[in-house]
């Protein structure tokens, strides 16, 4: 059914990707004149949420303009903040609903769209049941809409299954630090990074992903404090590093058994902390016991002494940060490996003190605020479990609903694909998403999007999901629409309205809340601003970890940010979540994991698939690229994809230069350029994720998922390489 | 902006060019960033430098222009070169020891880092070091600066010329050479690979 409607080459050729250079009207012409209002908000790319201030005239976004007073960025931007401005004012911004047609897609009324819409949902709903329609949300979205689509979705559809994108980002820190604290959130605000006197990095591109943590990093250099990274490619910050563990991709859990192991045979451990503050330390000290230095060289490929080097300069440390990102999480046993790292953290008693924790660098814009209020598929606001007898009763009464109403959970992100691929689920409501190109092994999901009865897509630009879709709803961009996000750190921001959808566009809010009207649940959906959307959630919130109650948009404004929890309107925010060590769980004690190495869910075969292959990010590009592969300067930085493989291994295969290489898995193979480097292991190649189609490393990426996290596996696949025919 | 100095850092620079896409923002030649930004040796390292017009005391630039195009300020910033006068004939960019000006053969006009004097003369950062996500390129007070691990220079000696610059390059207080292959570190014999 929904194959797309026209050819690949039409579609692009009206919709993009086209490349934005130039501000509004050229370099030299009106972008000159002064801005009419400068607007203090934030950058959407990343989860850093850097301040900045966009120059507003006529309705348009013009340029920016550092902001130098927001204490996170202090006016710092990376490449993708600085020409952000160019998403707004694009030649393929979409202006109007579209429907789809037997030659492509054509304009349409709001009216048109979102009856059309209401009609084919309700209609799959009769037929199949409530379950039959999913809905699909991102972690760029504002709290606001998140909050918004996860009601929505349970009362609006009456469905059970609603994931977002923050699936493939942040699930395997949350559920680990959920295990061990009883809260999913970083222990502690950034301004802690330059105060420990150890940093250990493992499995984060800090430069290239979070790179204004790397300012916080060096600043802790500067104070005297060594830097460990552990990677299998060196990424711009290991060019610091005191100490580079390159380990195999997978191996992590083998690391950092070995870590804590080393720490425990020579009784480095901090005993008093253990006593007061953990449980279930006895189980994981015998669990390691297996692990000497080694036994863990063998299987990670990091130096014995290195081991040792690494244990003793975290565990002698008074004051040490464990930072990581989705290198460790990225696995199917990403929460193991976090488990993992918090087990040495805790061993080590670097916790609740000064310059002392351990730290997930949240990636997605608003992937932490996105995933505290309800548009996880098992999760209602205020972090609160759908399972919960107590967080039904409250929420529902917020909502209006009884209890029983309220579904039960139902499938994450992945799993969604894979009932929409089984027929289980036919029809798919999605906003904010591009699983097209994020969701791993994209012949599968190619082949499940062309399965729906019935796919709307909420978006600003025709992403190449909403290729696939029946009609496609001309939503916003973040800098059109007021609301909050939640920073890496925890801190609750005010994005602010700069300027309204241009067109015939509208506010995603209000798309979804008309939606629901049209679905005849108009009641429960009276919002007409955001701000009224926010002081639902806060109530919905309250009493929940993630307890927003007393934030309100003119505190955040006042305070420069707000970090959660916050219950009541006098009180300041948490900076620090777990001061003195004391977790979340009723006791108070931070909880050890036992954490089992197993194999990879695509491992590697000696004679067929005797090389790794890892995915990330680069620098210039953010998520599946549907804003950042728009913007001229930004690709012309890193304008497609390259294979990164060491000089080693490409004389094995003839491979010079530029050369063309073949990269084949278990899935599919593609064809791209080779970047011939040093800086990574003989073993492993490396290919960035954030383009379509032919050129897309998600065509070679498995849908293993953690057991607990439902996170697929994109940090580790078998492949093999050759010389590509030319 | 009075008791500010600009400092560059190659050791903190992560190769964002976050510094080279802002200088493009700026309103004295917009569109047309006069960062310099280099990965020194990609297929060995990450190592990457970023780098602004050093601002020399007596600048060889103006030293060897025919046309007496290129001025000093007094607040010693080395101007773009005057546009009546500049005849595009880049001898400047030849003799520059650090290969900063660029010459915009369209406009027949040299043009390279004001250290941009739009924002410096109204209380603001330049643009690229106040953007810097790492401060490899930075606009700070000296007290500031001193806090870090590198220390600032200003002085380059090239062959028998010895040149004293504005801007100050951070040098690390012992300097070894530091090793870039992965494989240093892998405990694998190299033949099993």
């Amino acid at each position: 059914m929904a194959k797309i409607p026209s050819t690949l080459e039409a579609l692009s050729s009206e919709y993009g990707p086209h490349l934005n250079y130039m501000p509004d009207g050229g370099w030299s012409k009106e972008s000159r004149n002064a801005p009419e209002r400068l607007v203090k908000t934030h950058c959407c790319f990343c989860g850093q949420q850097c301040g900045i201030q966009l120059k507003v005239r006529d309705n348009r976004v013009m340029g920016f303009e550092p902001w130098q007073e927001f204490p996170f960025n202090q006016g710092k931007l990376c490449p993708k903040g600085v020409k952000r401005y160019l998403q707004a004012n694009h030649p393929d911004r979409l202006l109007a609903p579209l429907m789809r047609t037997d030659n492509g897609f054509v304009k349409s009324s709001w009216d048109d769209a979102l009856e059309f819409t209401a009609r084919r949902l309700r209609s799959v709903q009769e037929r199949y049941g409530k379950d039959a329609v999913a809905v699909y949300g991102g972690a760029s979205l504002t709290t606001e809409k998140s909050y918004l689509l996860g009601k929505f979705a349970r009362v609006a559809l009456g469905t059970r299954h609603i994931d977002y994108n923050g699936r493939l980002c942040m699930v395997s820190a949350g559920t680990a630090y959920k295990l061990a604290f009883d809260v999913d959130r970083s222990p502690i605000p950034w301004s802690e990074i330059p105060k420990a006197q150890v940093i250990f990095v493992i499995g984060a591109n800090v430069g290239e992903c979070a790179p204004i943590t790397t300012d916080y990093i060096w600043r802790c250099r500067d104070n005297g404090g060594k830097l460990i990274v552990a990677d299998p490619r060196m990424t711009p910050i290991s060019r610091n590093a005191d100490l580079f563990l390159p380990l195999r991709p997978g191996t992590d859990l083998v690391l950092l058994s070995g870590l804590l192991h080393v720490v425990l045979r020579d009784n480095l451990q901090d005993g008093q902390f253990i006593a007061e503050h953990t449980t279930g330390f006895e189980a994981v000290k015998a669990s390691v016991q297996k692990y000497d230095p080694r036994t863990v060289a063998e299987i990670t490929g990091v130096q014995p002494e290195s081991i040792e080097k690494a244990a003793r300069m975290f565990a002698l440390a008074e004051r040490a940060i464990a930072m990581h990102a989705r290198g460790l999480e990225h696995q199917s046993k990403g929460v193991e490996n976090v488990s993992a790292l918090i087990n040495l953290t805790l061993a080590c008693g670097h916790l609740g003190r000064e310059g002392a924790g351990c730290t997930m660098i949240t990636g997605q814009g608003n992937g932490q605020g996105g995933r505290e209020h309800g548009q996880k598929c098992d999760q209602l606001p205020g972090q609160r479990s759908l399972l919960d007898p107590k967080a039904r009763e409250h929420v529902a009464r917020v909502w209006g609903i009884t209890p029983e109403e309220l579904p039960q959970p139902g499938y994450s992100a992945q799993e969604i694909m894979n009932a929409i691929h089984s027929g289980e689920i036919k029809a798919l409501f999605s906003i904010c998403f591009n699983p097209l190109v994020s969701l791993p092994n994209s012949d599968f999901t190619r082949e499940a999007l062309e399965k729906l009865e019935f796919f709307a897509v909420t978006d600003f630009f025709l992403s190449e999901t909403a290729h696939h879709a029946d009609v496609v709803l001309a939503g916003s961009l973040q800098e059109e629409e007021e609301g909050v996000t939640c920073s890496a750190e925890g801190r609750v921001i005010h994005i602010q309205k700069a300027v309204d959808p241009p067109g015939n566009a509208r506010r995603d809010s209000s798309i979804i809340v008309d939606l629901a009207h049209r679905l005849g649940k108009a009641k429960f959906f009276p919002y007409t601003e955001p701000r009224e959307i926010f002081e639902e959630l806060r109530e919905a919130s309250r009493g929940g970890h993630a307890d927003y109650y007393g934030i309100t948009y003119e505190k955040i404004d006042l305070q420069m940010g707000v970090f959660w929890p916050c219950p009541t309107l006098d009180h300041p925010g948490t900076p620090n979540l777990m001061e003195g060590g004391v977790s979340f769980y009723p006791d108070g004690k931070c909880r050890f994991q036992l954490a089992e190495w197993r194999e990879s869910g695509d491992p590697i075969d000696p004679v067929d698939f005797p090389l790794y292959l890892t995915t990330g990010r680069v620098v210039s590009q953010y998520l599946s690229g549907t804003q950042t592969r728009r913007i001229g300067g930004l690709v012309d930085m890193y304008p497609e994809p390259r294979v990164e493989l060491h000089p080693r291994l490409a004389e094995q295969f003839g491979i010079a230069g530029k050369d063309m290489v073949t990269i084949t898995t278990r899935r599919s193979e593609i064809t791209l350029p080779a970047m011939v480097v040093k800086t990574i292991r003989p073993d492993t190649v490396f290919i960035p994720y954030h383009w379509a189609g032919e050129k897309s490393a998600n065509k070679l990426t498995h849908r293993t998922l953690d057991p607990r996290s439902k996170i697929p596996e994109f940090k580790v696949s078998a492949c093999r390489i050759r010389k590509a025919e030319h | 902006m009075f008791g500010y100095e600009f400092y560059v850092d190659p050791s903190r620079c992560i190769g964002c060019q976050a510094c080279v896409k802002a200088c493009e923002e700026c309103e004295t030649h917009r569109g047309q960033s006069m960062v310099n930004f280099d990965f020194i040796d990609r297929p060995e390292t990450i190592h990457t430098a970023a780098y602004v017009c050093w601002h020399c005391e007596d600048p060889t630039c103006a030293q060897v222009c025919p046309a007496d195009a290129i001025k000093v300020g007094e607040d010693g910033i080395v101007q773009s070169a005057l546009k009546p006068r500049c005849i595009g004939c880049s001898n400047c960019v030849l003799a520059c020891p650090f290969g900063i000006p660029k010459v915009f053969p369209k406009l027949e006009l040299m043009m390279k880092c004001d250290m941009c004097y739009d924002r410096t003369s109204i209380g603001k950062r330049p643009m690229c070091a106040t953007v810097c996500p790492s401060q490899a390129l930075a606009y700070l007070r000296p007290e500031e600066i001193a806090a870090r691990r590198e220390k600032p220079t200003n002085t380059f000696v090239f062959g028998n010329q010895i040149i004293k610059t504005q801007v100050f390059m951070m040098t690390p207080p012992e300097t070894e050479a530091v090793p870039v292959d992965i494989t240093v570190w892998m405990w694998e014999n190299p033949n099993n690979a």
